[in-house]
């Protein structure tokens, strides 16, 4: 077992805390993850990147070539991170902010990340934890129960219940999706 | 065995946990990419263990509060990145002659100056060296995943109270950065601490830098009521400094000594897949996190590659890589720099077997499919394939 995830967008969208949840949440279902990230001098703005690796086996190479799913959330970042996908890559890309991917004829998913987030939560900030309940129902790469676990302990006191709609929604988002195809 | 926990956690957050577990209760600096992360936990954890932390006005201060803290009878360290690293070369050189332990983490980032503050290099592996001026000794350790940030923190502090030098640990961005699962005890009441030795004679017949056998002068805490007198300056058993020639060449035959004399303690290295094989892989901290995976594609294709990484890089591991160049028929050195690293594996060789490069300076590690390819052609040169 190996999945491979690019999250992609702009600093700030909170993509490299997403990264990391979902590398916890691979720990706590006893799996091995390997997370890392890349970002500019930039204090925020810029084109943000984290990776993850999660797999049964242990992870030595620590970067992503060549993604099984990449998770797009603005047009730069479908620009730049894209150009390693093949056409077994899944790209899901933000609709809100994503028109044009060139990533190779992989197979691409748009959801309404950003909108549903504001819609249930009331706030685009909450967009990383909907982008990872969909990733999370697309791929299976996680179980539901450590994803929603890892996330509760990671965010502020406080959020929890927010979170908790986002990361819910995102699922509900990705079998929608899956529905549909 | 004690209660451990398992977590998902950043390696330069593992440096903070083994310096904690250490013993270490002392860290100045100055926050700078990509080691702040190392700044940023010695703040929060140290009031927690009753140890202090000290942002520092500048690089060199922090070093120079560092010494003062280990002086005065701390386990201290601090972390930087190159350009502080550059800064620091004067205080590393105090600590040398005057003989302070301390730790000196340096996370490299690319190119001289500023270069790129977020991007992985291992450009500084000469500068950890030689990079403060006139013969000394140092001990620089690599590590290459994040449970080893966690064992080789400890593993410095412990060489530098042993050996009373500064000990760097060169890491690299790609370390630094990542995180990846580790399983660290939950108290670290138990974890077996080294400390430097002390005096055992009374003040009065103290003399700060008289060695026995070990070539290690015993060493007192600053403010226990033994005198004694710290000088860059080539100093003899006083401490106090002294101009001849017989001074200067016991000094400095002494400060290697206790380095050299215990080079098989000291210096460690990793054999992977190393005792059928043909060709070797020589690649350090994180950089070997490829060659890993090129070995096992290389084995796929039949090709009996192995891998051999230094763990400590200086002094250097010449015993190993010389007999390594006797059991193989050819070497790639990989590093993330136009070749540092190489011309030591090349003199320790000597022509025993032949050395190729794959020298990558690109802002990215290489991938392992990369490495493969770098790996066949260095094969196909040799005539092994």
């Amino acid at each position: 077992m190996r999945h491979t995830f690019r999250f992609s967008g702009t600093g700030g969208q909170g993509l490299i805390t997403a990264g990391i949840i979902l590398a916890e949440a691979a720990l706590l279902d006893g799996n091995l993850a390997v997370q890392s990230q890349s970002y500019g001098p930039e204090a925020r703005g810029g084109s943000s990147k984290a990776e993850v690796i999660i797999s049964d086996e242990p992870i030595h190479f620590s970067r992503v070539t060549c993604p099984g799913t990449l998770l797009v959330m603005s047009q730069e970042a479908a620009d730049k991170f894209a150009h390693d996908c093949t056409e077994e890559s899944l790209v899901i890309t933000d609709s809100l902010f994503v028109s044009e991917v060139n990533a190779n004829g992989a197979k691409r998913i748009d959801l309404d990340i950003t909108r549903t987030a504001t819609r249930v939560c009331g706030k685009p900030l909450f967009a990383n934890i909907v982008a990872l309940g969909a990733v999370a129902g697309l791929t299976n790469c996680v179980s539901e129960k450590s994803l929603e676990r890892a996330v509760l302990e990671r965010v502020p006191k406080g959020t929890e219940d927010a979170n908790r709609k986002a990361l819910a929604a995102g699922f509900s988002l990705a079998s929608e999706a899956q529905g549909k195809a | 065995m004690a209660d451990t926990k398992v977590m998902l956690m950043q390696g330069n957050t593992a440096v903070v946990e083994g310096a904690i577990a250490a013993g270490v209760r002392f860290y100045g600096g100055y926050p700078i990419t990509p080691s702040t992360e190392i700044a940023e936990g010695m703040a929060k954890r140290l009031p927690m263990v009753g140890g202090k932390f000290m942002q520092t006005e500048d690089e060199i201060a922090g070093l120079g509060t560092v010494i003062g803290a280990s002086l005065g009878g701390l386990k201290a360290m601090t972390a930087t990145s190159g350009p502080g690293f550059s800064l620091k070369q004067e205080m590393i050189g105090l600590a040398c002659n005057a003989e302070v332990p301390c730790v000196i983490v340096d996370v490299q980032r690319v190119g001289p100056s500023t270069g790129q503050p977020t991007s992985p290099s291992q450009g500084d592996v000469m500068q950890t060296k030689w990079g403060t001026h006139g013969d000394h000794w140092v001990i620089v350790v690599s590590p290459s995943s994040v449970p080893e940030c966690f064992t080789l923190t400890q593993r410095a502090v412990a060489l530098a109270e042993t050996y009373r030098v500064p000990v760097i640990m060169l890491m690299d961005e790609i370390v630094g950065h990542m995180r990846e699962r580790i399983e660290i005890p939950v108290s670290y009441d138990d974890v077996p601490q080294v400390n430097r030795a002390r005096p055992t004679c009374p003040p009065e017949e103290y003399l700060a830098y008289r060695a026995g056998e070990s070539g290690v002068p015993e060493m007192a805490d600053f403010g226990s009521g033994y005198r004694w007198h710290v000088s860059g300056l080539v100093h003899d058993d006083t401490g106090f400094p002294k101009s001849s020639g017989k001074a200067t060449m016991e000094a400095e035959n002494r400060l290697r000594g206790k380095i050299m004399n215990h080079r098989d303690e000291i210096i460690q290295v990793e054999r992977h897949m190393l005792d059928d094989a043909e060709f070797a892989i020589i690649a350090f901290g994180g950089a070997a996190r490829t060659a890993y995976d090129a070995v096992e594609m290389a084995r796929a294709r039949g090709l009996k590659v192995g891998l051999l990484r230094p763990i400590t890089i200086w002094p250097f591991a010449t015993h190993e890589v010389r007999e390594l160049a006797r059991s193989v028929k050819g070497i790639l050195v990989h590093e993330l720099n136009c070749g540092q690293y190489v011309i030591s594996v090349k003199a320790a060789v000597g022509g025993a077997c032949p050395v190729d490069l794959y020298a990558k300076y690109d802002n990215e590690s290489a991938t392992p499919e990369e490495m493969l390819a770098e790996i066949e052609k260095a094969m196909k040169g040799d005539g092994l394939i």
